[in-house]
C-alpha cells in the first residue's frame, strides 16, 4: 500500500481524498510568506532598483542603510519609542486588565470594551485625533506624544493577552496567600504575578513591536529629528525607490521572527 | 503536634445579612461556633455556605451584622490579620513553588527563622502523611495528595480557626471516605475549631461535632448529627437530610394529632398551628406481618406496595396509601422478615415506632 493510500487520520480518509487539502493549504502559505519573503533576496541585489530576482548579489544596500544618518537615526528613534510604549502600555495594561478581571459586573465591562475600542476604530481616526489634540498642545513631532498614542494602541493588545492568562487562573490562590497572611499586593506580586509572567513578557514584546511596526500614526505625529524608521521608510518610498528599504524590511522581518521565535522558546519551557 | 483546645477561637455569627443585588446570599443569619469544634455548614448549592465561609474569612464585607472571634469583632478586619487557615475545594496550590515552599509560605510571612521553618514544615507534612514529598512539584502529585498539602499550609502555622469550603469534593468516593476520617482525626489532633462547608448531607452526618443546616440564606437549624437526624425542625431539614416520606396530619380540639380520623400523637409543643406533617424515615417504618398485633405503641398504615427495588442488604418498598400518598420503607432482606415473598399489588401494613416518629409543624406540599 503506498503512502497516499493510507488513512490520514482516525478517520477512513486518505491522502489520496485529501490531496485537494494539501495543494490548498500549499498556496494559501504562499499566499501569505512570499509577499514578505520576496523582499529578501531583493536587499542583496547590486542593482540600483528594486528587482526581482537579483542579477547580482551584493551586501550594498546594508552599508548604505547603516551609513546614512537618516536611517541611523529613524533607526534610534523607533527602538527608542518602542522601548518607552513597551515599559508603559505594559504595566498599565496588565493593571487594568487585572482590576477590570477581579471586579468583574457590568462596569467592568463597559470599561474593558472603552479600552478596547482603539483596536477597533481606524488607526486613521486615532491618528487624525491626536494630531488635531498633540497640536493644540505641542506634542506633535515629540517622542512624548509618539510613546502615548502608540500606548493607546498597545494597551488593548496587553489586556487581551493578560486578561486570557487571568482567566485561567485560580484566584483562590491569592484569598489563600491573604488568610497565611499576606497583604493583597503582596499576594499579588508573589503568586499572581509569577504565574502570569509568560503572557506578560508575551504582551511586551507585542507591546513592543506594535510601535516599532506602526505606520499611520508615525506618519502624522512623528517628523524631523524625531522621524520613525517606519516614517523615514515611508517618505523615502514616496520620493525614490531603492533596496535600501528592502534591505531595511529584512532588518524588521528578522527582528520580528527573533522575538516571536524566541516567545515560542519560552512557552515551550513554561508550558512545563 | 500536641492537642491544645485552648489555643482555638470562638466564632459567633450575629444577624449577619448580605445581599447581591435583591438576593439574600446570607439574611440574619446568627451561629455560635464553639471552641474546638467541628462545625458544618450544609446546605444545597447557592444556600449562602460560600457567603458565609468568605465573609468570616475577610473576603466579603457583610451588609449588616457581626462577626467576632472570642470577643474581639473582626466584622471589618482585613483578611490577612484574622490568621485563620483556609483550604479550598480546587486546593489553590501555588504551582510555581514546590511542596516545602507552599508548606513554609505562611511561616516565611512570619519571618520565623530557617530552622523553625523547616522544622515545622517537615512535622505538618509528617502529620498529613507526605513525609517524602517536601521537594516535588505541585504538578507532580495526585488529588489526594494535593488535598494534603493544602491542608497542611493551612494549619502549619498553628491557626485558631481552620475554614474549609468543599475540600473534598473534588475527589473520587473511595478516596473522599479516606480523607474524611483522616480530617476527622487531624482535627482531634489540632483541637483547631473548624468550619466546614459540604453539601453533601452524609459527610456532614459522618464529619461533624455539629451542623448548621442552611438554606436559601437563612440558618434552618442547627444541632449535633443526631438532632439533626432524629428531630428535624422542618421540612427541608427533613427532607435534605436523610431520605423521609411525609404524611399529613391534624390538630384536634383536645391537642391531639390525627390521622385519618385516628389520634396518633399529642402536639409536640406549643405551637398552634392546625397543620402537621408526620415525617417519616424509611428504615423505620416496618413491615408488619399480616396478623400482628396492632400494638398501642406504634402508628399502624394500610395501603398497597406499588414498587420493589431489591438493593441487596436492604430492599425498598413503596407503599401506596389510601389516600394516596406514597410512603417509603426500607426493609431487611434477612430471610426472617420475608422481603423475597413481597409482590407489586399486594396489600401490606406498616407501622412505626410511636418513639421514631418525627412530628413538625406545617401542612405537607
Ligand atoms: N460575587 C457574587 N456576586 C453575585 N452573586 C453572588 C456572588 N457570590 C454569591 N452570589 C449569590 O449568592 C448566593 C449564595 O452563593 P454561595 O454562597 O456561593 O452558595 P453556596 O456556597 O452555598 O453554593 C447564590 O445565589 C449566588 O448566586
Ligand atoms: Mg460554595
Amino acid at each position: 500500500m503506498s503512502w497516499w493510500q493510507k488513512a490520514a487520520s482516525e478517520t477512513q480518509v486518505t491522502h489520496r481524498q485529501r490531496v485537494w487539502l494539501y495543494i490548498l493549504a500549499t498556496i494559501i502559505m504562499f499566499l501569505l510568506v512570499i509577499p514578505t519573503v520576496i523582499v529578501i533576496p531583493m536587499s542583496f541585489s547590486e542593482s540600483q532598483y528594486l528587482e526581482f530576482p537579483p542579477r547580482e548579489w551584493s551586501l550594498r544596500w546594508y552599508h548604505e542603510y547603516l551609513n546614512t544618518p537618516r536611517w541611523v537615526n529613524a533607526t534610534i528613534t523607533s527602538f527608542k519609542v518602542a522601548t518607552l510604549t513597551m515599559l508603559v502600555a505594559t504595566p498599565f495594561g496588565t493593571m487594568a486588565a487585572y482590576g477590570l478581571f477581579v471586579s468583574g459586573g457590568r462596569m467592568s465591562k463597559m470599561l474593558f470594551f472603552t479600552l478596547m475600542t482603539p483596536m477597533i476604530v481606524p488607526v486613521i481616526l486615532i491618528a487624525i485625533g491626536t494630531f488635531y489634540v498633540f497640536g493644540r498642545i505641542g506634542l506633535v513631532n515629540s517622542i512624548f506624544g509618539l510613546v502615548m498614542a502608540h500606548t493607546v494602541l498597545s494597551v488593548p493588545i496587553v489586556m487581551i493577552i493578560v486578561t486570557s492568562a487571568l482567566r485561567t487562573y485560580d484566584l483562590n490562590q491569592e484569598r489563600v496567600a491573604q488568610s497565611l497572611g499576606s497583604t493583597r499586593i503582596r499576594a499579588f506580586f508573589e503568586i499572581t504575578l509569577p504565574q502570569l509572567k509568560f503572557s506578560i513578557v508575551t504582551a511586551a514584546l507585542l507591546a513592543f513591536l506594535t510601535s516599532f511596526d506602526e505606520v499611520i500614526i508615525s506618519i502624522f505625529l512623528s517628523g524631523g529629528g524625531n522621524s520613525t524608521l517606519t516614517k523615514q521608510m515611508f517618505s523615502a518610498l514616496r520620493d525614490y525607490i531603492d533596496p535600501t528599504i528592502a534591505a531595511i524590511s529584512t532588518l524588521m522581518i528578522l527582528l520580528s521572527t527573533g522575538l516571536m521565535l524566541s516567545l515560542q522558546i519560552l512557552g515551550g519551557r513554561g508550558a512545563r | 503536634m500536641t492537642s491544645n483546645a485552648s489555643a482555638s477561637l470562638t466564632i459567633s455569627v450575629t444577624e449577619l445579612t448580605k445581599k447581591y443585588g435583591r438576593v439574600f446570599a446570607l439574611n440574619a443569619v446568627s451561629i455560635d461556633v464553639r471552641a474546638g469544634e467541628f462545625l458544618t455548614l450544609l446546605g444545597p448549592s447557592g444556600s449562602g455556605k460560600t457567603t458565609l465561609l468568605m465573609a468570616i474569612a475577610g473576603f466579603n464585607r457583610p451588609d449588616s451584622g457581626r462577626i467576632c472571634f472570642a470577643d474581639e469583632d473582626i466584622t471589618v478586619l482585613p483578611p490577612h490579620k484574622r490568621g485563620v487557615g483556609m483550604v479550598f475545594q480546587n486546593y489553590a496550590l501555588f504551582p510555581h513553588m514546590s511542596v516545602f515552599e507552599n508548606v513554609a509560605f505562611p511561616l516565611k510571612l512570619r519571618k520565623i527563622s530557617a530552622e523553625e521553618k523547616h522544622h515545622r514544615v517537615m512535622e505538618a507534612l509528617k502529620t498529613v502523611q507526605l513525609s517524602g514529598y517536601a521537594e516535588r512539584g505541585i504538578d507532580q502529585l495526585s488529588g489526594g495528595q494535593r488535598q494534603r498539602v493544602a491542608l497542611a499550609r493551612a494549619f502549619v502555622f498553628g491557626p485558631k480557626i481552620l475554614l474549609m469550603d468543599e475540600p473534598l469534593s473534588a475527589l473520587d468516593k473511595k478516596l473522599r471516605e479516606e480523607m474524611q476520617i483522616e480530617l476527622k482525626q487531624l482535627h482531634r489532633q489540632l483541637g483547631v475549631t473548624t468550619v466546614y462547608v459540604t453539601h453533601d448531607q452524609r459527610e456532614a452526618l459522618t464529619m461533624s461535632d455539629r451542623i448548621a443546616v442552611i438554606n436559601e440564606g437563612e440558618l434552618a437549624q442547627i444541632g449535633t448529627p443526631r438532632e439533626i437526624y432524629n428531630r428535624p425542625a422542618n421540612q427541608f431539614v427533613a427532607s435534605f437530610i436523610g431520605e423521609s416520606s411525609f404524611i399529613p396530619l391534624h390538630r384536634n380540639d383536645s391537642g391531639q394529632l390525627v390521622h385519618e380520623s385516628v389520634a396518633v400523637l399529642p402536639v409536640p409543643n406549643e405551637e398552634t398551628g392546625k397543620e402537621w406533617s408526620l415525617v417519616i424515615r424509611p428504615e423505620r417504618l416496618l413491615l408488619e406481618k399480616p396478623k400482628a398485633k396492632r400494638t398501642n405503641g406504634k402508628i399502624f398504615f394500610d395501603g398497597v406496595i406499588t414498587e420493589l427495588v431489591y438493593q441487596g442488604e436492604t430492599a425498598i418498598v413503596m407503599i401506596e396509601l389510601g389516600n394516596g400518598k406514597i410512603v417509603t420503607s426500607r426493609a431487611n432482606t434477612r430471610a426472617g422478615d420475608d422481603v423475597d415473598s413481597l409482590e407489586l399489588g399486594q396489600k401490606v401494613s406498616v407501622s412505626i415506632d410511636k418513639n421514631d416518629a418525627i412530628v413538625i409543624p406545617g401542612g405537607t406540599k
